[in-house]
This record gives C-alpha cells, sequence and structure tokens, in this order.
C-alpha cells in the first residue's frame, strides 16, 4: 500500500548548538557517583533539564559497566543525550547516540573533586582560537527571571537588572551584573580562568569561574549583600567589595 | 476594542480568583463592561466568589466544541447589568482547551466588553500559558513571602515570552498586586516588606490588598468583595488598583502605616 502525501508542506530542519555539560567519570564508577551526589547535593538541580553528554574516552569498562553507569545516572536524574570517547563494542540498542566532534569548552570541575582524574580530557585537536572580531558581549536591558538562563559562550555578559533566584547566566567571558545577583553565574565557562563575575548586591545561590564552583554556603557572610568583585587564583574563587 | 487582562501568579491560593472577581466588579460599576473568564478547568472557582454557581449552564469548552454559543454561555451578573461570567468547565478534561479555540473566543469577546479579565490557574502548565497567550497586560498576584514572589518572578518571564504580544516584540504591561498583606506580620517583620518584594521584581504596583475576613465574609455570600462590602479595607484597595489599571494615577497607601502612627501615640494597645 503506499501511503498518500495529503500535506505539501515540507519539514523544516534547523541547526542549533546547545552548550552541553561534560562528565568524565573516573574508576572505580561507584566512588565517583559519590562524589557526583555530593555535589548534586550542594548545587540542587544543576543537571536538571541540562544537557549532559557522558565522555568515556579511555575508560576502560565495557557495555555492562556503562549501562549500569547511565542507569545509576538515571536515578539521580541526570539524563545523558549523548555518549563521547565510547568504543562501538560499548555500544547497544536504547543507548544514547554516540557524539563526535564537540568542541571542547569549560571543565566543569569541582573544587573538593582534587583532581583525581589520572588526566583531564584533552582534546582531540588543539581547541582553535575562536575567530575574534565579532560580537564579544552581549547587553541585557532586563533582569533576568527565575528560570530563564542567558547562555553566551562568546564572551561577556551585562545585565542591567538584577538576576533572580532560580535564574542564571553562563558566559564564556566576564559577567556584570548591575543590580543584585541572587541567581546563580558561571563566568569564563569556555577555559577562562581569567573571566571575573562583578555584581552590585551578592546575594548568590552559585558561583562559578572557569569550572571551579562556590555555593551560596561558602561564601563568606561579609560579602552577602555587598558590592563584590570575584576573580581566581589558582583553583580558588577569591572575592573583595567593590566600594 | 476590549483590553485583555490576565490575572496570574504561579502559586496557587494566593488571591487570584478573589482579584479578578474583585476588579470585575470594580470596573463594571465605572459602567465599563467586563466579562471575568475561568480558565481554572477542573478547579473553577470564580462563579463561586461571583455566586454564579447555580446558574451555569454551559461553560468555555462547549462554546469551542461548538455545544453552544458563546452569549449563550455568558452569564449576567444579578447585581450588576456591566459585569459578565465566561465559565470554566468542571467535568471536561483540560485538553479540551484549545489554543485555536481560546483565541476565537477571546478575539469575539474584544468585541462586545471593554474589558476582558482571565482568571488563570496556578503553575506554569499549559492552563496558565492559555490564560496569558492573548493579554494586553498582565496583573501579576503576588503574597509578601518568599516563595510567592519567586513563582510571580517565573511568571513574569514567561509574561515576556509566552504571550502573543512578547511574540510580536511588543511589550506586555505588568502590574504588580500585592494581596493578603498583613500589617501586624509586617510589623514584626514575618513578612517581606514591600520595597523588598518591588526591588525583586521590579514592575509597577498597582496596589496593596490587606489580609482581611471581609474577603471571607464576601465569598460566604458569593459576591465579589467589592460588590459584598465595598466600604471594608480590601474593596477599597481594589476600587482604587481598578482606578490604576484604568490608567489613574493614584498614591498608593501600605496598609497599617495608620497603625504606625497611631501606635505612637496609643502606645502598642492597636496591635
Ligand atoms: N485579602 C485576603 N484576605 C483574606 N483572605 C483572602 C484574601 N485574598 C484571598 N483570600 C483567601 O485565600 C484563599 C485563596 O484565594 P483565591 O481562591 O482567590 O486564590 P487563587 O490564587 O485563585 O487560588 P488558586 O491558585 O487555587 O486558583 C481563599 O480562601 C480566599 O478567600
Ligand atoms: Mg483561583
Amino acid at each position: 500500500m503506499t501511503k498518500v502525501l495529503t500535506d505539501s508542506r515540507s519539514i523544516r530542519i534547523k541547526g542549533r548548538s546547545f552548550l552541553a555539560v561534560v562528565l568524565s567519570p573516573d574508576l572505580p564508577l561507584d566512588e565517583w557517583l559519590l562524589r557526583l551526589d555530593d555535589l548534586a547535593a550542594r548545587s540542587a538541580g544543576f543537571f536538571l533539564g541540562r544537557p549532559v553528554v557522558l565522555d568515556v574516552t579511555d575508560l576502560a569498562i565495557d557495555r555492562t559497566q556503562l549501562t549500569e553507569l547511565i542507569s545509576g545516572l538515571g536515578q539521580r536524574n541526570v539524563s545523558i543525550m549523548g555518549i563521547e570517547g565510547a568504543r562501538p563494542s560499548m555500544l547497544g540498542p536504547g543507548m544514547p547516540p554516540l557524539l563526535k566532534g564537540g568542541r571542547p569548552v569549560a571543565d566543569f570541575e569541582q573544587p573538593s573533586a582534587e583532581s583525581a582524574a589520572a588526566e583531564p580530557v584533552q582534546p582531540a585537536k588543539p581547541a582553535t582560537k575562536e575567530p575574534r572580531g565579532q560580537t564579544q558581549s552581549i547587553v541585557i536591558h532586563e533582569p533576568v527571571r527565575s528560570g530563564q538562563s542567558v547562555i553566551f559562550p562568546e564572551g561577556d555578559v551585562t545585565v542591567v537588572g538584577s538576576v533572580a533566584s532560580g535564574a542564571e547566566i553562563i558566559a564564556g567571558g566576564s559577567v556584570h551584573i548591575y543590580g543584585a545577583l541572587r541567581g546563580r553565574v558561571m563566568a569564563g565557562s569556555v577555559g577562562n580562568s581569567s573571566a571575573r563575575i562583578f555584581c552590585r548586591k551578592l546575594e548568590a545561590e552559585l558561583l562559578a569561574i572557569d569550572g571551579i564552583y562556590q555555593m551560596a554556603e561558602d561564601m563568606a557572610p561579609s560579602l552577602r549583600g555587598q558590592p563584590v568583585q570575584l576573580w581566581l587564583e589558582g583553583d580558588v574563587i577569591m572575592a573583595e567589595t567593590l566600594s | 476594542m476590549g483590553k485583555v487582562i490576565v490575572v496570574t501568579s504561579g502559586k496557587g491560593g494566593v488571591g487570584k480568583t478573589t482579584s479578578t472577581a474583585a476588579l470585575g466588579a470594580a470596573l463594571a460599576q465605572r459602567n465599563e463592561k467586563v466579562v471575568v473568564v475561568d480558565f481554572d478547568v477542573g478547579l473553577r472557582n470564580l462563579d463561586l466568589v461571583m455566586g454564579a454557581e447555580r446558574r451555569v449552564v454551559y461553560d468555555m469548552v462547549n462554546v469551542i466544541q461548538g455545544d453552544a454559543k458563546l452569549p449563550q454561555a455568558l452569564i449576567r451578573d444579578k447585581r450588576l447589568e456591566t459585569l459578565f461570567l465566561l465559565p470554566a468547565s468542571q467535568t471536561r478534561d483540560k485538553d479540551h482547551l484549545t489554543a485555536e479555540g481560546v483565541e476565537r473566543i477571546i478575539n469575539e469577546l474584544k468585541k462586545y466588553f471593554d474589558w476582558i479579565i482571565c482568571d488563570s490557574p496556578a503553575g506554569i502548565e499549559r492552563g496558565a500559558t492559555l490564560a496569558m497567550r492573548h493579554a494586553d497586560m498582565a496583573v501579576v498576584v503576588t503574597n509578601p513571602e518568599v516563595s510567592s514572589v519567586r513563582d510571580s518572578d517565573r511568571i513574569i518571564g514567561l509574561l515576556d515570552a509566552k504571550t502573543l504580544k512578547a511574540e510580536r516584540g511588543e511589550r506586555m504591561e505588568k502590574h504588580l498586586l500585592l494581596t493578603r498583606y498583613d500589617a501586624n506580620r509586617a510589623e514584626r517583620g514575618d513578612m517581606l516588606k514591600v520595597d523588598d518584594v518591588l526591588e525583586i521584581l521590579s514592575i509597577p504596583l498597582i496596589g496593596i490588598i490587606p489580609e482581611s475576613m471581609d474577603v471571607l465574609k464576601a465569598s460566604n455570600v458569593g459576591a465579589p468583595v467589592t460588590l459584598a462590602d465595598a466600604r471594608s479595607a480590601p474593596a477599597m484597595a481594589y476600587f482604587d488598583a481598578a482606578r490604576r489599571l484604568a490608567g489613574e494615577t493614584l498614591p498608593i497607601t501600605i496598609p497599617g502605616d495608620k497603625r504606625g502612627f497611631l501606635g505612637k501615640i496609643f502606645g502598642r494597645k492597636a496591635a
């Protein structure tokens, strides 16, 4: 039987790029999952609804272990949209697709994870320099509301207004907030350790520069409600009030 | 063409239905033609607050599905002849509320009424996004507490993204209505301060409605508070809010500020 095409509209296929969080587990997996639980506990909901890619390059596990790992992550509400660096023998039907050609950006790393990974994930080819000269900053003239996220891997983000609790800014460069910062900010998220965060009133839920995190409870109480700038020295986020 | 207002909040139980009825009756008392529309399919309340629950024959879903004509479903208020209610369906499934059906109804209502006030269900799901979809302006109902404020912030984001106005690149007019404001608790510092709420949400304030037994009394007799007892404190606050919605500029008073002044003279007795 032939199907008759009743609708002559063509299907629209669009390209779109997303900034995904890449998780690179190391062995033993159960210990790695414990560390993940610790991160999740301190940064509730961080993985919720976020595209997460699992990088298993050089990880000596077989298909059964990978299946277990994926279901272990699923139980933690981390759903994997793709797998990188897997050998064909590790993959089976029903698993997330194999992804190739990802451009490395930030290491979403944890300060307490004391560089346990045998080696940091190296890009297959040296990170090519971004073509400069185009828009390297954006300015947002509205408050960023709860539930909204501004993702700008190309450069700096300036917000003329506040960033609400439950909102987030992810910038490749520095982040400037001319208002209260009550949500989350991740600056230097494409591996830029010289990125800074500036805000007029610090009440953030989470701050990160170049993948180094700080939760609200880790921030000095004396900084709360103050105009503050934050930067990275080594693996430590530094902060001082702006007078 | 009539103006479409959505009364919305994100969080449940903050006073959307109470406010829809009170603002609707207040605007109708200015002799403008008003229809209040219940979008809370399955959990309708507006008919009760309007005292029209025994007169519901057809509802919005009936109109969408072609079982009734729009005028058949509209219920005229017994006390105010310029005030109408379009009830929600209590029995049908939410999915019968289609985007096209809602659009058709709203466009028709705009021809006959000056104000179309849409009572949104709580949450950020389909019911809430359909209720806001065609709005020209929004009344964001917020209680002075942290979770309500955050949910309102979320709703404001959606108003700026998911409405027809936003999609056309126009600005949605948003107004903050602070409800259930308890002067005693504010004095004790148990509630967010008005200034803090305004700073967080940064949209203009159209009124502060005090927490009051008069609201409960009004809904028990099946009347919007602005009809049940027009001299009560919440009714007066709603009348002022309605005037601001209609474009007038009036100073806003924070309930209890007077008490603070009297408190100084009479000691703590007043509290
Ligand atoms: N100013 C007020 N003072 C005292 N009680 C109030 C006030 N405003 C609302 N209430 C009461 O709070 C309850 C919830 O109000 P209402 O039904 O208007 O909220 P809602 O936002 O429509 O709720 P839902 O999200 O369930 O639709 C009702 O019992 C109502 O009588
Ligand atoms: Mg309601």
